[in-house]
This record gives C-alpha cells, structure tokens and sequence, in this order.
C-alpha cells in the first residue's frame, strides 16, 4: 500500500521529466540518423541551455520561458558551426574520428565554461506554481516543459514530412549518394540536420535548468540518458526517442517504489546494453 | 569420379525476394565449373551459400562427403574452401605479402607465420604479383587487386576455389593472362567453380556449365549443350548484348 | 634476415620506456617520479587498449572498466583478505580479464558505433553497481589501512616499490604489444581490422580471436588499477570508473599512431607531457582542457594516422624500425 502511494505520487513526475530527456535524445538520435555520427559534444551543449535559462531568468529578470526561441536559434547555429568546423572532414572517416572529433569539441566547450563560470552548481529558482493530483503535486514547470516538448516534437514531425529541407534530410538520412545524385545538396543538408540536433538539446537543457540545480559539468548526465532513450526509440529514429524518453521518466519514477534509487542508473545501463545485443533498431525500429 | 561438393535442392530468400529456388548440382573433383546467367540471377548468392556466409534456408550443401550448410564461412575455408570477390576486398593497410600469409595461416593448411610468408611469395610470383609485395594492398590497381584476390585464395591451398568474375573490368591482354593462370591452377588439382560475364573465357575453360536465372536453375551440361539451349538463349534476349555474344560463340 | 633485424621494433619501445623509468632514479627526484609513474601508467594503459583498437580495430570507449573493476578487486583482496600486493596485482589482472572474456563474447558481436556505445554503457553500469555493492564499500569505496604500507617498509618506500613494479607494468604492456603485434594471432586480428568479413571467409575464427585480443587487452589495465589504488591509499567508484580517462587513453592511442607498437607510447608521453605543462603554465592553466580539445580536433582533422602512422607512411625505410 505504501509502495502503490510512494508510486503514485513519484510516476507522474518521472513521465512528465521523460518528455524532456526525450527532447534532448530526439536531436542527439536525428544526427546519428542522419550522418551515423555520435555527436560526444551533446552533453556540452545541454549545459548551455541551462546556462542560457540562468542568464536570461537570474541576470536578466526574463521569465524563462521567453528564452526558449531564442535559445533554438543560437542551438541551431552552433550546431552548423560544429558540423562545418569538426565534423564534415571526417564524416566519411572511421568512427573513431568523429567520435574524437566531437569530443574535442566537448572538451572545448567545457573548458572554457569551466573558465568562465568554474564547476559551481547553479540554480534556477523559478516557479510556475503546482497543483494535487490525488497524492502527487505536479509542478508547473514540468507541465509546460512537457508542452514546449511536444510542440518540438511536433514542429520537427512536420518540419521532415511536410517541408522541402525536411524531406531532403530525410533523403540523405536514407541513402546519402542517391540523394547527391537527384540533386540534393547534402552537404547544407548535413550541416542543417546537425544544427537541428544540437538545437533540440539547447532546448531540452533550457528547460531541465528550471527544474534541478546543475553546473557546467551536469551535461554528460545527461548525454548518457540521451544513449540510453536513443538506443530504447532506435538509433536513428526521432520519433521513437520521444517513447524512449517517456519509458525512461516512468522507469525512474516506478523503479524508486520498490528498491533504493541509486539502482536506477544500474537498471538504466543494463536495459541499454541489452537492448544493443538483442534489438539494436530499438524498441520501435523496424528490424532491419 | 568423387564428388567434392553436393548441393542439394538449396533455396534462398531475402525478405519477398525469392533469391535461390531449388538449385541441385553434383561437383566432381578436379572439372571447372562455369556458373553463368543475367545479372541478379543469384550466381553470387549461390557462392554465399556455398560458403557460409548466408545460409541456405532449404536444402543441404556437402563438401568432401561432410554437411557444411549450416557452418561459419571459418568453417568452410578450414575444410579447404577458398573464394574470390566480385567487389575486391583487400586488406588495405597491410602489404600485399601479409594479405596473402593471411590465407596460408588462417585457411585450409593453417600455416605457422615463418612457413606462411614463404607460401605467400610463392603464390604471388604464381599470379605474378611478386614484385609487389612489399606494397601496401591499398595502392594496388584493380587487375593488380584481382590477382591478389586469387593468390590469398591460393595461398590456402583449398581444394576448391570460387572464383567471382575474376575477369571483369580487365583488358584482353590481362584476360588472356588471367585464363592462363586459371588452366594452371586446375592443373595443380584444385576444383573451381567460377561466375563469369565473358561468355567466350567461360565457354572455354569449363568442363560443364550451369545457367541460373531468377534464382532458378535453367540449364546445366557441357558449353556446346548450352550454346545451343533454347531456354538459355531466352534467358539472355533480355540482355541483347550478352545475347549477341552467345550467338557469336555459334 | 638475422634475429636482432627482425626484432629491431621492440627495440625503440624497451629503450624510451627503460629511459624513462630510469630518470627519476638517477636525478633522484621524487617529483620527477610521480610524473613519470603517471606517464608509465599511461604508457600500460594506452598500449593494452591499442591491441584492441589499434590492432582490431574496435574501438571501446569504456576501457577504463578493466582499470576501475580490476582495481577494486585487487584492493578488496589486500585489505579484507590480507593478500600481498603481488597476489592482488595477479587477482586484478585475472578478475578483469575473466570479466572481458565475459563481456567480449556478447557485445564483441556489435560492430562500430554499436560497440562503442556499448562499452560506454559497461562502464556506466559498473560505476553504477559499485556504488550499489557493500562488499566494496559502496559509493565511499575502499580506504586501505595505513598499516598495510609497513609491510612494504612504509608509505616511502612502499611509494617507490609502486614506481618499480609501475615500470614493470609499463615493460610488460609494450612487450605483449608487441608479441601480439609480430604473431600468427596478431596478423588475424590485422585482418580483423581492414575487412573483418573477409578476414572470415579467409579462415580467421573471428569471435574467438576477438575475445581475445579484448582479454589481453584487459589484464594490464586491471593490475595498474590494483597498483594506483594501493599508491592512492583508496578506490572509489568515481576515481576507478572516469569515462573521460577512457577517452583520454584514446587520444593517446591516436595520437601516437594506432595499431603500431610504438604509436601509444609516444602518444602517453606526449599527452601527460602537454597536459603537464598546459596545467602548469599561468597563460592557459584555466582553459587547458580547451587548448587540448583544439589540439585533439588538429589531430583529428588532419593526422588521422597520428604521429607513427604519418612517419611510416612518409618514410618508408622506417617502417621496421617503427612497428
């Protein structure tokens, strides 16, 4: 009985957090989709986004919300940035290469973050009131970080099946050469998907900045719950990161009820690994 | 007359696509069979069937007597069974020696590295890559690839050898060349079977000669009996090109 | 070909790494020696790695599993059972490699970025599980009496007995290096790396060799991981699981020049070295680790095949000199 309270009252939080760990995995699984390239600098930037909603709520008293668009913007710029300076040499290299390549980029950001605003945890005290549902208290911010999510998630949908570069993408996710040879710029397209992914987790860290503390380092944290949901909805497949992200939140608000929740992070890793053996288009991927 | 390799009713599919049906064959021990038909026919399915690398869903494949259907392609080139590729795959950043002591160390005869390299540098001046060794596969050019394809093959020294189009993209001066070394290797004793565009090379070094289409076997029997094979000549109309060359055969 | 030109690539190792571990002695500097013992650490754990990477071929993001997993065993045994240091060394290095022969023989099946990210997820999950495991002491670790140093002629001494058996380490990583590097099992694994398909159909039982190479990969990073946590004085799993040091060993790997015998030597050296000196300098002290992002993407970017690689490609007559 007091397991089924403790569930009641952590689940609804734990899903309504999987909306945002979904965002976050939704760009880090487009550019893998995309170009095959796990991008080691999303953690990174997911700190900036929480940085960004610091600046814009503590230093300049703007309600954090307003930060979002234009948090999208700047996340979408240096991702093209990225791609052009880091990633397109080695695109069609080994792995290694871009996995090191956008490490690199990682070890960039973080240094100078770590310069500029040292390993200290900052803190977003926002509120956007809350409500009881039965035992649970749902916070406002959860609420509408779930909404901003779904509105991404929408936007992203229509943006690849409905718009001109949001097809191309999906060509050159498809099949990179026959795209070049219909005509498909692929290299603008490349640049554009990874922008894309890195906006999305700008966005996703914006929005986690209003729920915990964090610092310039709380990024990787992050990063390996983006591998984990990525591996859930399949590799590739951004649509599924969403669910991923979902099962994920509820995982960690169920499995709390039952055994201590330092296991979570164990149960996390061995569902990842094992879902990589036996099912590694993910949950939802077509078997291929 | 042994029969090195038995294929019995073998039958392939990849998702809809029904890439084998029902191919029967017997392969005496020491004849060059010639595998022919239109591109997508199934020639190198058949070949990763053979040997291992996609499995047959149906049907039974024997080598010396033993059911290998269901082994690893290791297996295969352990029991003495070595093949080319269509698409050369070298090993790019070793040396052309080290590529081919790969075969010699690894395959049939399982060589112990010292014994490897001297095995290695008879089989490329065999294939007259000798000069080369030193080289790193990867500058190799693409004649150059295709004998070092069939000398790490060799170097295995299998008793049968599957040969994939072997001769395309080369000029008439490195086909001849290449028939030579062909004739030469039968004459060591060792079983080929060889997929092969070049319908006057295939005509003339094959003992027999099967013709698949659709994954189907439509033909099997001596060249003269398939020049002349009605079936086999409505295979190819739809490759007008080919079709001329049979006719020329004629 | 006389047997002292056929081994002139073991050479250049022994000599760097035997001068190496020599320089502390001789300048009798115990500074100099704390340095070098991290460069020896990283000379063990840079060449184990690159038998998988640079001579296989895959690329495991979470090697330092073998170091943390290895360490806490080793430490376990010293402090709870009263195991000497050299049978807990012999304990890490069989308890990581029983765990990647283990673990090779499931996720060696995946292939690139799959395995990649499943070697991270390794690491993940064992940080995670220690920090759960009372046995080890759970996420505070283990702390090793100070008691146990007398047996070594204490903390002194037993600091400079750790340095010794550090160079061992650091030797024997190099020599393994180089018997798998110069073997019929290495020339698999070469060919495992540059076409692992038609390594297969070649004759090389793929799965086997594989797990292998992951094995040998693992023992020594297992007992240097036994040996700094000794030297530390404690393991926890936040210093014995670092994802970032996993990383780190890769650049070195790449650095150098992977695949090479040499290579990860020169790249460990040349890593600590500027990390050394970047920590220390007043101008980039702070942003150090950025300075070493912009060198990695140089490297990256534009050396692919790291220092050795690029000597041996350029110069040809140095190739046997350079293995």
């Amino acid at each position: 009985m007091q397991q089924l309270n403790l569930l009641l009252t952590s689940l609804p939080d734990g899903l309504l957090l999987g909306f945002v760990y979904g965002l976050a995995a939704m760009g880090l699984t487009l550019i893998w989709g995309v170009m095959n390239v796990i991008n080691l600098s999303h953690g990174p930037i997911i700190t900036l986004g929480m940085f960004s909603t610091f600046f814009i709520y503590t230093r300049l008293g703007l309600n954090p919300y307003i930060g979002v668009l234009p948090i999208a913007l700047v996340g979408l710029l240096l991702g093209i940035l990225i791609y052009t300076a880091a990633v397109h040499r080695v695109i069609n290299g080994p792995h290694l290469s871009s996995l090191l390549a956008t490490f690199s980029v990682n070890m960039i950001i973080i240094g100078l973050g770590t310069a500029a605003l040292t390993t200290s945890p900052y803190n977003v005290d926002f509120s956007a009131g809350s409500f009881k549902l039965g035992n649970a208290t749902i916070l406002g911010t959860r609420i509408i970080a779930a909404i901003v999510t779904l509105a991404f998630t929408g936007g992203l949908y229509l943006f690849l099946y409905r718009t001109r570069p949001g097809k191309f993408i999906r060509a050159v996710a498809n099949n990179r050469a026959a795209a070049e040879l219909m005509g498909v710029p692929s290299t603008r397209i490349l640049a554009l998907s990874f922008g894309i992914g890195t906006m999305l987790a700008a966005v996703a860290g914006g929005l986690i900045a209003t729920f915990f503390p964090f610092s310039i380092l709380s990024g990787s944290g992050y990063e390996l719950k983006s591998f984990v949901i990525g591996v859930l909805g399949g590799l590739g497949n951004p649509i599924g990161a969403l669910f991923g992200g979902l099962i994920l939140g509820i995982l960690e608000g169920i499995i709390p009820a039952f055994i201590e929740s330092s296991w979570v992070p164990v149960i996390e890793f061995v569902l990842f690994i094992f879902i990589l053996l036996v099912r590694p288009s993910g949950l939802f991927g077509a078997k291929k | 007359m042994t029969i090195l390799l038995s294929v019995q009713g073998v039958s392939k599919r990849f998702g809809g696509l029904q890439a084998l049906t029902n191919v029967t064959f017997d392969l005496p021990q020491g004849q060059i069979l010639g595998l022919i038909g239109p591109n997508g026919a199934g020639k190198t399915t058949l070949f990763n069937a053979i040997n291992g690398v996609f499995p047959p869903e149906e049907g039974r494949i024997l080598f010396r007597e033993k059911d290998v259907t269901r082994a690893k392609p290791y297996e295969h080139a352990h029991l003495g069974m070595a093949r080319t590729h269509q698409i050369v795959q070298p090993l790019n950043d070793l040396t052309v020696r080290e590529n081919v002591m790969v075969g010699a160390c690894f395959g049939h005869e399982q060589h112990p590295l010292t014994h490897a390299a001297k095995i290695a540098d008879e089989v490329l001046e065999f294939v007259g890559l000798a000069a080369k060794a030193e080289q790193l596969a990867g500058s190799l050019n693409v004649t150059q690839k295709k004998r070092l394809e069939m000398a790490r093959a060799l170097a295995a020294r299998p008793y049968l050898l599957l040969l994939d189009e072997v001769l395309a993209g080369l000029n008439p001066s490195e086909i001849d060349g290449m028939i030579q070394t062909i004739l030469k290797i039968r004459e060591k004793g060792i079983t080929i079977i060889m997929i092969e565009h070049l319908m006057k090379a295939v005509m003339n070094v094959s003992d027999r000669i099967i013709v698949l289409d659709y994954g189907q076997q439509i033909a099997e029997g001596s060249p003269e009996e398939i020049a002349k094979n009605e079936k086999v000549i409505e295979a190819y109309l739809g490759d007008p090109k080919l079709a001329e060359q049979l006719l020329e055969e004629e | 070909m006389n047997a002292w030109k056929k081994h002139l690539g073991i050479v250049l190792p022994l000599l760097t790494v035997t001068a190496l571990a020599l320089w502390p002695v001789v300048t009798d500097n115990p500074a100099n020696r704390e340095s070098v013992f991290t460069i020896l650490k990283a000379v063990a754990l840079a060449s184990s790695l690159n038998i998988l990477l640079g001579y296989t071929g895959y690329v495991s993001f979470g090697h330092i599993v073998f170091y943390g997993f290895g360490g806490y065993v080793g430490i376990y045994l010293l402090t709870e059972k009263g195991w000497s240091l050299g049978e807990a060394l012999l304990a890490g290095g069989v308890a990581s490699g029983l765990l990647a022969l283990l673990l090779g023989s499931a996720i060696l099946r995946l292939r690139g970025a799959y395995f990649a990210l499943a070697t991270i997820g390794v690491n993940e999950a064992m940080r995670a599980f220690i920090n759960n495991f009372e046995l080890f002491g759970g996420p505070t670790g283990i702390t090793l009496k100070f008691s146990v140093y007398k047996e070594y002629g204490g903390a002194a001494q037993a600091l400079q007995t750790a340095f010794y058996i550090g160079a061992g380490l650091a030797l024997l990583a190099l020599i393994l290096s180089y018997m798998v590097r110069s073997s019929k099992f290495g020339l698999g694994l070469l060919a495992i790396r540059e076409n692992e398909d038609a390594a297969e159909v070649m004759g090389v039982v793929t799965p086997r060799a594989k797990t292998w190479a992951y094995v040998l990969s693992a023992i020594i990073p297992g007992m240097v991981g036994v040996l700094f946590f000794f030297k530390n004085g404690n393991v926890e799993p936040h210093d014995a699981f670092p994802l970032h040091s996993s990383i780190e060993l890769l650049v070195m790997v790449m650095l150098g020049g992977q695949g090479t015998v040499f290579g990860p030597i020169l790249g460990a050296f040349a890593y600590q070295g500027m990390r050394g000196y970047l920590v220390t300098s007043p101008v980039f002290k702070d942003i150090q680790l950025s300075v070493s992002g912009v060198l990695l993407l140089v490297i990256v970017l534009f050396i692919p095949a790291g220092a050795i690689g690029w000597l041996r490609h350029r110069i040809p007559p140095l190739r046997r000199l350079l293995a």
